[in-house]
């Protein structure tokens, strides 16, 4: 076991655990959207911005050693997050009141969490293409985050082929989705896919709105309380 | 379908070389077509879309159908202090085409691109492999008055057909430009075999405790220890291990690598040749930027020179435990592959995106395997540190960066190139050697490092721990339009940004929007006060370099320059910004209600 501090409180720890695992264990939600416990770190949306040891680091992506300084709620880092979640919503066109995912939707409950009233950055309005093209799923680009869970968590069962991919670089990328795979996943690693998808991207077709406000994910429980659940159990 | 089999079968149909794949692909066909994208997806054990995932991150990769010439014009800040847009409009007068427009196959496409390593002799230029430089329309007349009549642009830059390999030919294109050399670069030859003796007489963690010794840190930007480096790489339980040479000097300003692999290539060979016993390492890898396609056959022929040697292959030096061998793997335009990772992603095919750290690549790097990256300048330093000893190259420079390095000057002064300095002379000093008068301003490190004021910053020393250089060192008198160039810095990075995390793919891009503002003359003092805000949060949260630098245009000229932001200023009056336009933010709104007043009257 280890020791490290976060916001000052002494913490026990496994050396090497994941910060944002370790933090949750002890009654300290840090906010995620790439992240996903039991996977390989992606690091891409950095919401899960922290100080260790004075330097901001996404949290995610820290294994924790011992006497390791961390601060996750002080004024300017939670600015930091709350920032990384307007730039998310200023880039994509995020209609929540028209989404499939509203209400089950991280990106929104993440808003929620880190107090997010209004993006500060320029809103964008990217025209961003839908595809159709498969036939189980509807690939909604406008709310895409290039988290990239998708690209990596998602392969065909047969030959652990990606069956989503990523095109162009930088402001231009944009999420593809390869047909003929997706045409050959079964019921239960579409709903998979839909879940692991943050934001309301990957969506299934002929599902749509399944759950009545009120009765939805986010609904019942926040993000946070569904997270430090979950660190509990 | 018989070529693009020959191609796989090349490289045994190994996925990780997809980049070699693809530059096979590219010269055969012009493109890539989509018509080799099955066999190459069957082939690779992948999917088409993966191969598109990998070419379409890549500025030189092209997946339509090509003109024969496609001529890439740098646009660097310094081309447009010499007669850059003269060549631009002539470039589309002389083939009738539009930069940027590829709706047409024809015999020409013009586009643009971001540094090519020749800031010394802009305005600069590639066609397919060969580069033209020091353009002017008449110039530009002229190639390509000899292209439409069939010439190509080998037999222009190369009447004499010399061969491909020699200096000649490289020669015949690009000048070394060496302004002052010495003690440590371009020395003149070396004894490679008896330095070998040295080398291998000693065992290896002993190469690296001299290297170590020396003080050396690395020449890329971020001055780690080479020593250090080295010693972490070889720790490592894992016996197969790599030594790559960064040959990715994307950094705008900078081509003191250029120059180093044009004038002392065997002694960047020899310093991974060192590293690679020192760390034991099999295999070394020279990762070159596809804008020096033009040096690829000159370095192959110097491997195979020390080949014959028996410098590179097995039982080097008759130690039998001691097998090295080096090739040479192309880029395909991507700024970003300078970063470590990054450039190990893309040798294992892949896009350049820099990896999660940790673990860092001298544990995990190319392969997963054990790795040490380092700048081309690094391995000819420690060529001659092996030379000249630990003790020769730390008494030169500072108490912190010892021995010397090469400056890559361009800009506003009588004579840019290549000057070999020591560490700790003043930035002052620096422009005097260079003829520069009347300067203004200095961008010390490319964009990715600070504008400093040579009034205020003059007595500075360049030094790891004061003015830190990574060889770019740019110009600026005082009639250059600063914040003109930090919009087209800013520019850079959001077309370079690799786009896999939040800030710096959306931040740059919001920073970018800002320095118009402000030079459009609409920005009031809260956009500058979001500027710096915006841009700590860019600098601060990214995954790597790029976005942990991209800001520094903005913030280094707002910090040393204020006057230029505060001149550009308007007050706000009332609650709208005054960039904010009413009219047309209510444009759809007023196109609705008259288009639907216009179907209530029909």
């Amino acid at each position: 076991m280890i020791q490290i501090t976060i916001d000052g409180k002494n913490i026990n720890a496994r050396k090497g655990d994941n910060l944002v695992d370790v933090a949750l264990a002890n009654g300290v939600y840090i906010p995620t959207l790439c992240y996903m416990k039991g996977e390989p770190c992606l690091g891409t949306c950095r919401v899960c911005s922290v100080k260790v040891g004075g330097t901001v680091a996404a949290a995610c992506t820290v294994p924790v050693s011992h006497g390791m300084e961390v601060v996750v709620n002080e004024p300017e880092i939670t600015d930091m997050r709350k920032a990384l979640v307007e730039s998310l919503f200023a880039e994509g066109n995020h209609n929540c009141p028209s989404c499939e995912k509203s209400g089950r939707c991280d990106l929104q409950a993440v808003g929620y969490e880190v107090e997010m009233m209004v993006s500060r950055f320029e809103y964008r309005f990217t025209p961003r293409v839908r595809d159709y093209g498969s036939e189980k799923i509807l690939l909604e680009r406008d709310r895409c985050i290039f988290c990239q869970r998708c690209v990596e968590f998602v392969r065909d069962e047969e030959t652990g082929k990606k069956i989503f991919s990523i095109s162009r670089r930088g402001a231009n990328s944009r999420i593809e989705i390869n047909e003929e795979l997706a045409n050959k996943m079964t019921e239960e690693q579409v709903a998979r896919a839909v879940d692991l998808c943050p934001v309301g991207t990957i969506v299934e077709k002929k599902i749509g709105f399944n759950d009545p406000i009120g009765k939805r994910k986010f609904d019942i429980k926040s993000i946070r309380d569904r997270a430090l659940e979950g660190a509990m159990k | 379908m018989k070529k693009i089999n020959e191609i796989l079968d090349r490289y045994h149909s190994d996925r990780t070389r997809l980049m070699d794949i693809l530059w096979d692909v590219q010269h055969q066909w012009g493109y890539i077509p989509d018509k080799v994208l099955p066999a190459m997806a069957d082939k690779l054990g992948t999917t088409e879309q993966d191969i598109r995932e990998t070419y379409s991150f890549y500025h030189f990769f092209l997946g339509k159908p090509a003109a024969k010439h496609h001529i890439y014009l740098s646009d660097t800040v310094i081309a447009k202090m010499h007669g850059y847009q003269a060549v631009f409009d002539a470039l589309e007068k002389e083939t009738g085409c539009v930069f940027g427009a590829h709706e047409e196959v024809g015999p020409f496409c013009l586009e643009t691109t971001s540094c090519i390593g020749l800031s010394d002799q802009e305005p600069a230029m590639l066609i397919g492999k060969e580069v033209f430089t020091r353009l002017t329309p008449e110039k530009i007349a002229r190639i390509i008055h000899r292209l439409k009549n069939g010439e190509t642009p080998a037999e222009i830059v190369n009447p004499n057909g010399l061969a491909t390999d020699t200096l000649a030919y490289v020669h015949t294109m690009v000048e070394s430009g060496i302004r002052s050399k010495g003690p440590l670069f371009f020395q003149g030859k070396t004894d490679f075999k008896s330095l070998l003796n040295r080398v291998i007489c000693s065992p290896p963690d002993v190469v690296t405790k001299t290297v170590s010794e020396s003080g050396l840190r690395g020449r890329g930007g971020a001055g780690f220890s080479t020593g250090l480096k080295w010693r972490l790489c070889s720790d490592n339980e894992e016996k197969t291990r790599f030594v790559i040479c960064n040959a990715d000097e994307g950094e705008p300003g900078t081509f003191k690598d250029r120059v180093l692999l044009m004038e002392s290539p065997q002694e960047v060979i020899f310093g991974m040749i060192t590293a690679g016993y020192a760390i034991g390492a099999q295999e070394g890898i020279i990762y070159l930027r596809s804008e020096y396609f033009y040096l690829k056959n000159y370095l192959e022929k110097q491997l195979a020179e020390f080949r014959a040697e028996g410098l590179l292959g097995k039982a080097i030096g008759g130690k039998p435990e001691f097998n090295f061998e080096i090739r040479i793997q192309m880029g395909a335009g991507a700024y970003i592959c300078g970063d470590e990772t990054a450039l190990i992603e893309s040798l294992e095919g892949n896009r350049g995106t820099p990896r999660v750290k940790p673990p860092y690549p001298v544990n995990m790097g190319y392969l997963g395997k054990p790795t040490s990256a380092n700048n081309v300048e690094t391995f000819v330093a420690v060529t001659h540190i092996i030379d000249k000893g630990a003790s020769w190259f730390k008494a030169m420079g500072t108490a912190e960066s010892a021995g010397t390095r090469l400056l890559s000057i361009s800009g506003d002064c009588d004579a840019p190139g290549i000057y070999e300095i020591e560490w700790g002379i003043t930035l002052n000093e620096v422009l005097k050697k260079a003829g520069a008068k009347d300067a203004w301003a200095v961008q010390v490190s490319g964009p990715s490092g600070e504008c400093v004021s040579v009034e205020k910053d003059g007595d500075r020393k360049i030094a790891l721990e004061d003015l830190s250089c990574n060889g770019s060192f740019m110009i600026f008198n005082r009639s250059r339009d600063l914040l003109g160039i930090v919009r087209q810095f800013t520019q850079f990075f959001v077309n370079e940004s690799c786009g896999i995390c939040v800030p710096c793919r959306s931040g740059n891009v919001d920073l970018f929007k800002k320095i118009n503002r402000v030079i459009d003359g609409k920005a009031c003092q809260k956009d500058l006060d979001e500027v710096v805000v915006w841009g700590k949060l860019v600098r601060k949260t990214s995954r790597c370099g790029l976005g942990g630098t991209s800001p520094k245009p903005i913030l280094t000229t707002l910090e040393n320059f204020p006057q230029l932001y505060q001149e550009k200023l308007v007050k706000q009056e009332g609650p709208l910004l005054p960039s904010f336009d009413l009219k047309e933010s209510r444009r759809g709104y007023l196109e609705a209600i008259s288009t639907l007043s216009d179907r209530s009257t029909s």
